[in-house]
Parts: C-alpha cells; structure tokens; sequence
C-alpha cells in the first residue's frame, strides 16, 4: 500500500479541498483524516456505511479520593502541570493531567490512584472494499499522536490490500504531524502564496526531512498573490523538490464544498487544475511502478 | 484586559485580527501562541528585539552512583528511561519532565539539568510590543514556549493584550486562552468553518469564558456561520467582508490598519465594539 | 544464538511486522536448537516511547541479533549500547528472513529513523 500524505504547515490553505479531490480521482479505497483535532474530510466524502465507534483512551489520568486524602499538599506540590487544585477539596484538573503518577507516588495515603480516561472517538466507515478512518479528540486532550497513529492502523488492516491510501493530515509541525508522517510513502504539501504560508511551508518541509520522507508541492489560491505563487516556485527549483501545480482560487469551490461536494464532483476552474496535480502526484508517487484500482 | 483570538479551523483570519485589533489600540501587546508556525512577526517586524531560550528539565544520571536497580524505568509512563549493560539512557525527547524518577531513583543518582526547545522573543513595533514564541523544529510540544509567553514576571505593560492562538482545540489551545478575560472567534463560512467552530464554542463555554464571534471572509447570501450564532443567540461583534485587497495586503504580511483609511476605520470599529462588549461582560459577571 | 524479530502473529507462518515498537509479538528464535518462542509486545499499548520499551524488552531477552525492516532511533539506541546487531528484513515472510540470515545474506540495518513521537501527554 502506498501511503500518501497530505500537509501544509499553515491551516486554512486547502488540504482537506484538495486531499477530497484526490481521493475521488484516484478512486482510493483507503483513505483517513489526521486531523484528528479539527477533523473536516467526514463532511464531503460520501458515506460508505454508518461508522463503527470505538472509544480512544489516551494517558491514564489522575483522580483524587476524597475520603482517603489527608489535605498533606504533598502532591499539588509536586505536580510539574499545575494539575491539583484546592478549592473545598483536592481536585485534579483531567484537562492539565499528563498522568506522569508522581501525585500517586508521593502520596502518603494511596488517596490519588491513575486510571484509563477516554479521549477520543475512533470511527471506521467500512465497506466490502473501501475504508475511511477517522477520530475526533477529545477537547483538550494531548496524545493526538497516539490517536493519530490509531486511525492509520485502522485504515490499514481495514483494507490491507488497497494499492493506495490518501490521508488527510493537521496544520502545524507537532506532535499529530510527526505521528502521520509515520510509515508515509511522500508527502504533498498544500502551500498558499503569502508571507505566512511560505514560512509554515518551509517549516513542514524542513520537518518531513527530517524523517527522510519524499515531498512534493501544490499551490493552492495562486492567483490571490501571483508573486508570492512564483517564489514558491522558485523555492522548489533551488531546492529540488518536485512541483505538482497550481490551483487557482474559485468561489465555486467554496460552492461545492459547502453543498458536501468536491472540487472535481462540479465543473469548475479549481477542478480542472486539481486534476493536473493528481496527475502530477501520481508520476512520482507511483514512479516504481503502475498504479490500476 | 487579555483577549484571546481563536478559531478552531485553520486559516479563517486570527492573526490577521490579532495584528490590525492590536495595531489598532495603539499601545497594546500582541502575544503569538502559534508557536509551532508563529505568523504575527512577520507582519509587525519588531525591532529591539530580546531573544530568551525556554528549557525544559530532563534528568542526568551519574552512572557512578546508579545502582541498575530499574525503579526509574518501571515508574516511567512515558518510557523514556531504558537500562542496558549498567547504563541508564535517558529519553530527552521522551521525556516529559515530570520529576519522578528523581523523587523514586533511591540512590539520588539523578539530577535535572535545562535542555533547550525553542524561544520566546520580544521586541516592539510603533506602539506594538510584540511577543513570539517559537518551538525547534522536530520538537513535539510548544507548550513550555507558551507558558513562558505568559509568565507573570513578563508582565504586559500595556492595557490591551491580544493572544493570538494557535488552530484547533487541543492543548496548546487550552493553554493559550486559560488566562483571557474575553475570547474572539473567527470563523469562515464554510461547512469546515462552521464544524471548526463549533469546537471552540464548546471550549470557552466549558472554560467559562465570556466569548464573540467575528464573521471573517463575510459573503453576501447564505453563511453558515452566521446561522450557526443566530441560532444559539451568540454575540456577532462584526463581520469582516471577503475583499481580495484585504488578502492581498496580508498575503504581503502588511498590516492593513497601516495601509489605509478604510482598514483603520473598520478595525478600529471592530475594536470599540470588542471593548464594549468586554466591559460589558466582565462588569456583569463580577 | 538467539534472534528476535517483531511478528504479527505467534505463528510461523505470520509476517514480519512493519512496526518494531508496536508489533504485537517478538518472535525469538533459536538458530542452534531450530525452536522458537513468542513474546507479547508489553510496548505496543504504549502512550509514547514504545520502541525503548520494546527494545528494552529485547535486550532482557538476551537476543543476539534483531532483525526488523525498520527501526527509529531511540531504540536503535538502546539496541546498538546492548551490542545486539541490528539487520534489515526484505520481504514480508518470517521463514525466508530467517533463512536469509542464516545464509548470511540481510544486510544490516542503515538507515535509522528518528523518534515519531507517537507519546503521549501534549
């Protein structure tokens, strides 16, 4: 299975419009949304099937019993995360817990214990051939890496013998990216002309190298700044990254994706360009060897 | 007064109002927590800057001391402690500095020592003070760098302190605005803005935080975004047009309150109501 | 001597594993007795640093050699400090690696990847 990965360093530049569009081009069997933060791809893939859930626990995090607790302070004082509170009781805060267990430790009466806490969803939408996996994580949870790597193992031994997966990755250069890049064939970085977008593209990419992946590069909204659009350009020829294409910006595009469609289900200038990038993306991706569905 | 401006979804404009509302207010503080890809300086290009490095603790062993006896690795969660042929190898990246394998190590054979994992720099634009944080590439987590951004001994001098925050809902997020007195939403409409949105409504509400939405990227027709506040009786404290002058300027990261009239006026509106409604909201939960 | 391999079943007809830190199962086999026991992977359910953990489960098993199709650093690290010799699987059949090595033809393992940093915490 070829396995590839769709980021861009800076959000908003279009990840989830182009990695929608790629998986209906390529007719994708197995595709998943890393994004398990802000996750968006669910809203305009078609649905395969109703999901099947799973809860996803992260950290074990701490929970104080108030009857053993002596009031000593010995674990709010020893809490690196400023996870104990004293209000009328000793109480951990599960949203700044990290579940490192040194409140456990220290504690003189066994009042603080650790146990499995959920957070998150997994979802699996399954067909006879086709998966997509997905997460939601819980509202300020860590262990996004963790959850992230959950949903590609989903993806993967839910349709093992697919030739291709598409994932649809997070903005950012963390944790959650780190964990999806994992195991990743190349990496498509979605760029946008501006100032901001070219230092988070930079960013992205210095960060994929690190983990000796192979990356290519789209810009999506060209037009919305033309120069900016050809110092990327210029970026990718002095670096020797290949350069997949442009995507011009398109109020259709906005029309399709708000009516639960991609770019390519409409007729529309985004489309078309988007076609040359999967076309593009497809040569270096698949430059072994053929790629059939 | 210190207001956080957060979006959930990526790209829908946060430092882009961060920047004008702060230029806007004159004397005010900017504080970047997008640590990860910090965008503000690029618009206010501080000048005068001061650089500090953020360290976390990571733990040294003295294998001299060290006895093998393994309670450091068994006590470990995040398994960043492994014993091999007498020596104690420390994770660094691993590790989340806890401290508790110094409190269990029976022997004191380790200490903590600083390692580096990214900076924080201050610096001032015209009346700006502009603060970012930034994390070493390949580093995990920026949340040490965005703690120490908001570090009580680096007290702002200014009144007006925005936050811009980085995307979604996680933790970085949560650290970002635990100690904002008002939170602006930005969102876009979009089916994605809308879900995005939804995520960081239900954050300030479950951090209690008094919040407003701005509509960024404003259409004329049908805005999901819109809807969305309507329908829960959500405070719309103004709606920024889609205007391609407006993302041409910041696409060349200028800031448009400096470029024109027209920017300085709808931003400054923007910031009276903001400053309105914060009064109101503090004042009536107090 | 003893290698181990990471499998994804206690079985030898099972594949090697792509994973080294999260395998579900080491496989360690004995080249002078032909016998092979299965370990369970304590590592894999792990928030973060399961490729120490693995390797550390390793290295207590006494291997001699280890042999994966990759490897991140920070157990690359605690697997080279043991002196334990790390070679590179070609295909996905534990026999035919097994054989392999024995015939002396898998070459070891260069290129080290760093820590994914799939941990857990923020």
């Amino acid at each position: 299975m070829k396995q590839l990965l769709i980021l861009s360093g800076k959000g908003g530049t279009g990840k989830t419009t182009v990695a929608s569009a790629l998986i209906k081009l390529s007719k994708a069997r197995a595709y998943a949304d890393c994004d398990v933060d802000a996750p968006n791809l669910h809203l305009i893939t078609e649905q395969i099937s109703s999901p099947k859930r799973r809860d996803y626990y992260g950290m074990d995090k701490a929970k104080i019993n108030t009857e053993l607790c002596i009031q000593c302070d010995r674990c709010r004082q020893h809490c690196r995360f400023d996870a104990i509170t004293l209000d009328e009781y000793y109480k951990v805060d599960e949203f700044a817990c990290e579940g490192c267990g040194v409140c456990e430790l220290v504690c003189p009466t066994k009042a603080v214990s650790l146990y499995p806490a959920v957070a998150g969803d997994l979802m699996l939408y399954q067909s006879d051939d086709k998966a997509f996996s997905t997460a939601q994580l819980k509202m300020g949870s860590g262990t996004s890496g963790m959850l992230v790597t959950e949903v590609k193992k989903q993806m993967k031994s839910a349709v093992e013998s697919a030739p291709l997966a598409i994932i649809d990755g997070s903005p950012g250069i963390g944790c959650p990216v780190i964990a999806s890049l994992s195991g990743v064939d190349m990496v498509l970085i979605v760029a946008e002309p501006s100032v901001s977008g070219i230092s988070d593209m930079e960013r992205i990419i210095k960060t994929a190298d690190k983990f000796g992946i192979e990356v290519v590069v789209c810009t999506n909204k060209f037009d919305t700044n033309i120069a900016k659009s050809r110092q990327i350009m210029q970026y990718c020829n002095e670096n020797e990254i290949p350069f997949a294409g442009e995507i011009p910006f398109d109020d259709d595009a906005v029309q399709a994706i708000n009516g639960g469609m991609t770019i390519v289900d409409v007729e529309c200038k985004s489309g078309l360009a988007v076609k040359k990038v999967y076309q593009n993306v497809m040569v270096h991706l698949f430059k072994d060897g053929g790629y059939g569905n | 007064m210190k207001i956080a401006v957060l979006s959930g979804k990526g790209g829908t404009g946060k430092t882009l109002i961060s920047v004008n509302l702060a230029e806007a207010a004159g004397s005010s503080t900017y504080i970047d927590c997008d640590v990860e890809e910090p965008n503000g300086h690029l618009f206010l290009k501080p000048e005068d800057v001061k650089t500090e490095e953020v360290a976390v603790l990571i733990p040294h062993v003295d294998n001299d001391i060290c006895d093998g006896c393994r309670k450091c690795v068994d006590f470990c969660r995040f398994n960043a402690l492994a014993h091999i042929n007498d020596k104690l190898i420390i994770f660094d990246d691993i590790c989340h500095s806890c401290g508790g394998c110094v409190i269990v190590c029976p022997k004191g054979a380790l200490v903590e020592q600083e390692k580096v994992v990214g900076k924080i720099e201050i610096g001032n634009s015209n009346q700006v003070e502009v603060r970012s944080g930034i994390l070493n590439t390949g580093e995990p987590s920026g949340v040490p760098i965005i703690n120490r951004l908001q570090d009580g001994d680096i007290s702002a001098t200014n009144d007006m302190i925005f936050v811009d925050c980085p995307p979604g809902s996680a933790c970085v997020v949560m650290d970002s605005i635990k100690d904002a007195d008002y939170c602006v939403l930005v969102a876009e409409p979009t089916v994605f803005g809308v879900h995005n949105l939804n995520m960081v409504y239900e954050l300030v509400e479950l951090f209690e935080k008094p919040f407003g939405v701005v509509l960024n990227k404003s259409i004329n027709g049908e805005n999901p975004a819109e809807q969305f506040c309507i329908d829960r009786n959500i405070k719309i404290l103004g709606k920024i047009p889609f205007d391609t002058e407006l993302g041409e300027i910041s696409s060349n990261a200028k800031i448009a309150v400096r470029e024109s009239k027209k920017y300085r006026d709808l931003f400054s509106s923007l910031l009276d109501t903001l400053k309105r409604e914060v009064a109101y909201e503090t004042t009536s939960n107090s | 001597m003893n290698i181990a391999i990471p499998v994804d079943d206690k079985n030898i007809k099972s594949d090697v594993c792509i994973s080294f830190g999260r395998a579900p199962y080491f496989m360690i086999y004995d080249t002078d007795k032909e016998e092979s026991i299965y370990v369970k992977n304590t590592a894999a359910d792990s928030a973060g640093g399961a490729g120490i953990k693995a390797a550390q489960m390793i290295v207590d098993n006494k291997v001699d050699c280890l042999l994966t199709p990759r490897c991140g650093e920070n157990a690359a690290n605690v697997i080279k400090t043991a002196d334990i010799k790390i070679y590179k699987t070609s295909n996905s059949s534990v026999l035919d690696n097994i054989n392999a090595f024995i015939g002396g033809e898998l070459p070891l393992l260069d290129e080290i990847h760093a820590g994914f940093h799939n941990h857990g915490g923020k």
